[in-house]
This record gives structure tokens, C-alpha cells and sequence, in this order.
């Protein structure tokens, strides 16, 4: 099959490749441009922890290929820390919080949790729930994935983060 | 709607058995095809009547894409409709909403004409599979693909909306509820894609509830009502209920709605509606449940859409 040539910007950098039409995006992501940070955990759009951001929009990229996403502004996990190097404030949150255990849902959660804060930054425990609901975690039970959002949500919105009572 | 067991495993013993890589291709990696995206409803459809049977046109790709992994789909050809503008977007045309194809879930509960004038799809929305998906997830591939699993075909049957098909032959409407005509078998043509949906905007004040039953989020209801009406009083003055997923289609049950019309919703009445609900439904047994299961919380989704529609009209 004929190859197509597809440019993109991955984390603010432009990269391209050539890719057969049946390239999955989450494939092109990981073999082609080496960016292992992106996990493929079911590959039936269960799971999400494929899930990158592509335009302002969440998407499983397990479910797209990647000549539909020719053109586009990508990020992924691999570009969330802070310019400097330094945590984002979800990354922090995730640490500060134990927002993971195995640590495989993690980069599908934190890009999950980027759009969500984006569109609603001061969401509810329902609403974050609701917000996640997509991404699957077979370790944590959610618990602390929840309060790393809420860490993160008061730390971008310049107010102290206090711990639910339990 | 369906969870297929991968190519690979109740294979017949006559085949041989796959290796573990060649299970992983033929179960997660769809089949070769051409990729085709054109800027115009007129050169899709002109692809996919020249291209024929081969050729499936790609909206949102949730359902097809998965099922092309699968293999239980392997078009020759996809041809992506993201490339088309006009595909997309929602807009009020005298006392109807217009919804474009290319318009995904996610297009929709942002709108606030949508949850202004017809909040029932807002609704509805939000119990469809995922954040994620409903990013990609289009109104017309939902319509279109005819699932029976899926959420926006009672809805558009209980609305009394019409669809917009586009095809060789120029453009037709037809009727959501003359569109459906088996599972995954429509009133489309080869070569026609559905443009848009024509939704007449409900009575101000109206009553409107999707009650579904699910097992987790993103799966497809074991049962699922839909209601629209408007109250008289203490008395119900006209109303419609839509099923989803209690039959090969959707289905509009026209008895359970007048066993309920000119009626103040007692037990009685209630009772009825169900029972004549339940009496058109025919789920198949699967893991969400066996027929009487899925027909009983059928006629329990109808009695609360019906108390919750009635709770909320204004």
C-alpha cells in the first residue's frame, strides 16, 4: 500500500513521516517519532491511555489514524512539564497526591486531566469523575487520581489545595 | 454494541492456528485501504458511487474503526468526511434545529442553542460513551450507522426529525422513523451520506427525559427511553416515547404514549404505558441481560422517563 506523507506538530515541534493510510495515530506517535510516553493499553478505545490532546480536543489515538491528523497541533505527555523542565502543576499533583501506582494509566489520565482543567478549571469531585470517566485505572480506585486533579486545579487557579476529609 | 470475539479465537479447527503476532495484526491493526478525503459533499459522493461496495465513508470513526480492527470491517476504500466544512455545525431555521453530520457529541453539549431549544439531546449526549469519544464521535455516524445500540435514533424518532441524504441521485428527506430498517440496514443507497438532521423544536416548556440503563460508562443501554411531552394542567396533553436497543431498531411506542395522554400519570396509567411499552420489545439476550430482564428495565425506563418528563416541563 501506498505510503502518504503526513506533517505535524508533536509538543510544539513539526515532525513528519510516511505512514500507510492504516496507521493508527497512537502507533505513528510511539514507533515513528519514538515518543513512548503515550501508552497502548487496550486498543479497543476502552481504556484511554492512549489518549493524547490534538487540537483542543482529547482523543484516544488508538481510534484515529494518523493521516487524519495531518495538519494538526498535537501534545502529549512527553510535552507537559514546564518549559524550564520543572513538573506541571498536574504532573506535581500526581506526585504530591500518589496519583498512580503501576504508573501505565498515568500519561492517558494527566492528558486526559490538561483538557478537562482547560475547559473547566475549578471542576467538582463529580465532575472531575465524570471528566475521567474515559480513562481506566486498575490500581488507585480513582481516589488519589481525583485529589491530584484537585491539587492541580488549586494550584493553576492560585489557591491552597485542601485535602477532603476522608 | 456488539463485543465480537477477536479473529483469532473461535476460529474452526479446519484453519490453522495464528501465530501470536499474526493475532495481534489481525485483531488491533485494520486491513489496508486507500484514504480518500475530499472537501465536498458532492466529490463524496461521487467517490463513493464510482468506488461502490468498497468504500465506506469515515465520520467520527468510533464504531468503524474499531470494527475495522477487528476485520469485521475491511473497506478498500475510507473516505474521511472531516475534510468537508459544511458538515458541520448547528443552527436554528424557523422552528427547526439544523445539526450538521461532521457535528460531534462534544459539539453539542457546548451548544447553548441545544440545550436552550432541544435540551433532551443535551442529555442523551452526555450518557454516550465517553469524554474522549464524544470529542470524535458525530451525531450523523450515530444516526447513520444504524446500531441499534446507539442513543440518537429513538431520540430523532421521538423528536420527529427528518434526515438529509445526499446522494447520485441529488438530495431526499426521510423521516428518522422511516429510516431504520433493521440492525445496521437504513434507508440510505449506495453512494448517499446522510448531510444533516432537521429537528423540530419542541413546545417551550415542554417535559423531556432519556432514561438509560447501562453497566458502566460507555456502554450501550440494556435498555433506554425516550420522552417528550407537554402537560394540560395536571393532565398529560400529547407526548412520545422512543426505545433504544429493545429491538432490531428503534422503536416509537405509539400505544404506550396514548395509554398516558389525557391522563394525570397515576399508577394506573403508568402501568399501562409500560406494559404496552414492553410489549413491542424484542432485546436479544446478551451479557446486559436475558429477554424478560431487558424488557422488564425496558418498561421501568419508560415509567420514570415519563415521571421525570412530566417533573420538568415548565
Amino acid at each position: 500500500m501506498a505510503k502518504t506523507h503526513v506533517t505535524m506538530k508533536v509538543n510544539g515541534a513539526e515532525v513528519e513521516g510516511l505512514v500507510e493510510p492504516r496507521t493508527l495515530l497512537v502507533h505513528f506517535i510511539r514507533e515513528n517519532l519514538q515518543m513512548t510516553g503515550t501508552h497502548i493499553g487496550c486498543e479497543t478505545t476502552h481504556c484511554g491511555a492512549c489518549t493524547v490532546d490534538i487540537d483542543g480536543m482529547s482523543v484516544k489515538s488508538c481510534t484515529m489514524f494518523a493521516v487524519q491528523a495531518n495538519g494538526s497541533d498535537i501534545t502529549t505527555i512527553e510535552g507537559m512539564a514546564n518549559a524550564d523542565g520543572t513538573l506541571s502543576a498536574l504532573q506535581e499533583g500526581f506526585r504530591m497526591m500518589h496519583g498512580l501506582q503501576c504508573g501505565f494509566c498515568t500519561p492517558g489520565m494527566i492528558m486526559r486531566a490538561h483538557r478537562l482543567l482547560k475547559e473547566n478549571p475549578s471542576p467538582s469531585e463529580q465532575e472531575i469523575r465524570m471528566g475521567i470517566s474515559g480513562n481506566i485505572c486498575r490500581c488507585t480506585g480513582y481516589q488519589n487520581i481525583v485529589k491530584a486533579i484537585q491539587y492541580a486545579a488549586a494550584k493553576i487557579n492560585g489557591v491552597e489545595f485542601r485535602e477532603a476529609a476522608e | 454494541m456488539i463485543a465480537p470475539s477477536p479473529a483469532g479465537r473461535d476460529r474452526p479447527a479446519n484453519v490453522r492456528a495464528l501465530s501470536a503476532k499474526d493475532e495481534w495484526e489481525e485483531t488491533m491493526i485494520p486491513g489496508s485501504f486507500s484514504y480518500h478525503r475530499p472537501a465536498s459533499v458532492a466529490d463524496a459522493v461521487k467517490l463513493l458511487s464510482d468506488l461502490g461496495e468498497d468504500a465506506r465513508p469515515l465520520a467520527g470513526g468510533h464504531s468503524l474503526v474499531p470494527m475495522m480492527k477487528l476485520r469485521l470491517a475491511t473497506p478498500a476504500h475510507l473516505v474521511d468526511l472531516h475534510g468537508i466544512a459544511g458538515l458541520k455545525g448547528i443552527r436554528r431555521d424557523g422552528n427547526n434545529l439544523v445539526i450538521g453530520a461532521m457535528t460531534t457529541q462534544h459539539d453539542l453539549l457546548a451548544s447553548d442553542e441545544v440545550g436552550k431549544s432541544v435540551p433532551i439531546l443535551n442529555e442523551a449526549a452526555l450518557l454516550i460513551a465517553d469524554p474522549q469519544v464524544r470529542y470524535r464521535g458525530t451525531i450523523g455516524g450515530n444516526v447513520a450507522n444504524g446500531d441499534p445500540g446507539n442513543d440518537m435514533p429513538a431520540l430523532m424518532m421521538t423528536l420527529g426529525a427528518t434526515y438529509r441524504l445526499e446522494g447520485p441521485g441529488g438530495a431526499r428527506e426521510v423521516a428518522a422513523a422511516e429510516f431504520y430498517q433493521g440492525a445496521y440496514f437504513t434507508a440510505l443507497e449506495p453512494g448517499e451520506i446522510l448531510t444533516s438532521i432537521s429537528v423540530p423544536v419542541p413546545p417551550a416548556g415542554h417535559g423531556y427525559a432519556y432514561e438509560k440503563l447501562k453497566r458502566k460508562v460507555g456502554d450501550y443501554a440494556t435498555a433506554a427511553a425516550a420522552v417528550v411531552l407537554t402537560m394540560a394542567g395536571d393532565k398529560v396533553a400529547t407526548c412520545t416515547i422512543g426505545l433504544t436497543n429493545v429491538h432490531e431498531t428503534p422503536l416509537l411506542a405509539a400505544d404506550a404514549a396514548n395509554a398516558v395522554i389525557g391522563t394525570s400519570l397515576d399508577a394506573t396509567s403508568l402501568k399501562n404505558a409500560a406494559a404496552a411499552a414492553e410489549a413491542i420489545m424484542s432485546p436479544a439476550a446478551d451479557a446486559r441481560g436475558p429477554v424478560e430482564y431487558r424488557k422488564h428495565v425496558g418498561g421501568i425506563m419508560v415509567t420514570r422517563a415519563l415521571q421525570r418528563a412530566a417533573a420538568n416541563t415548565k
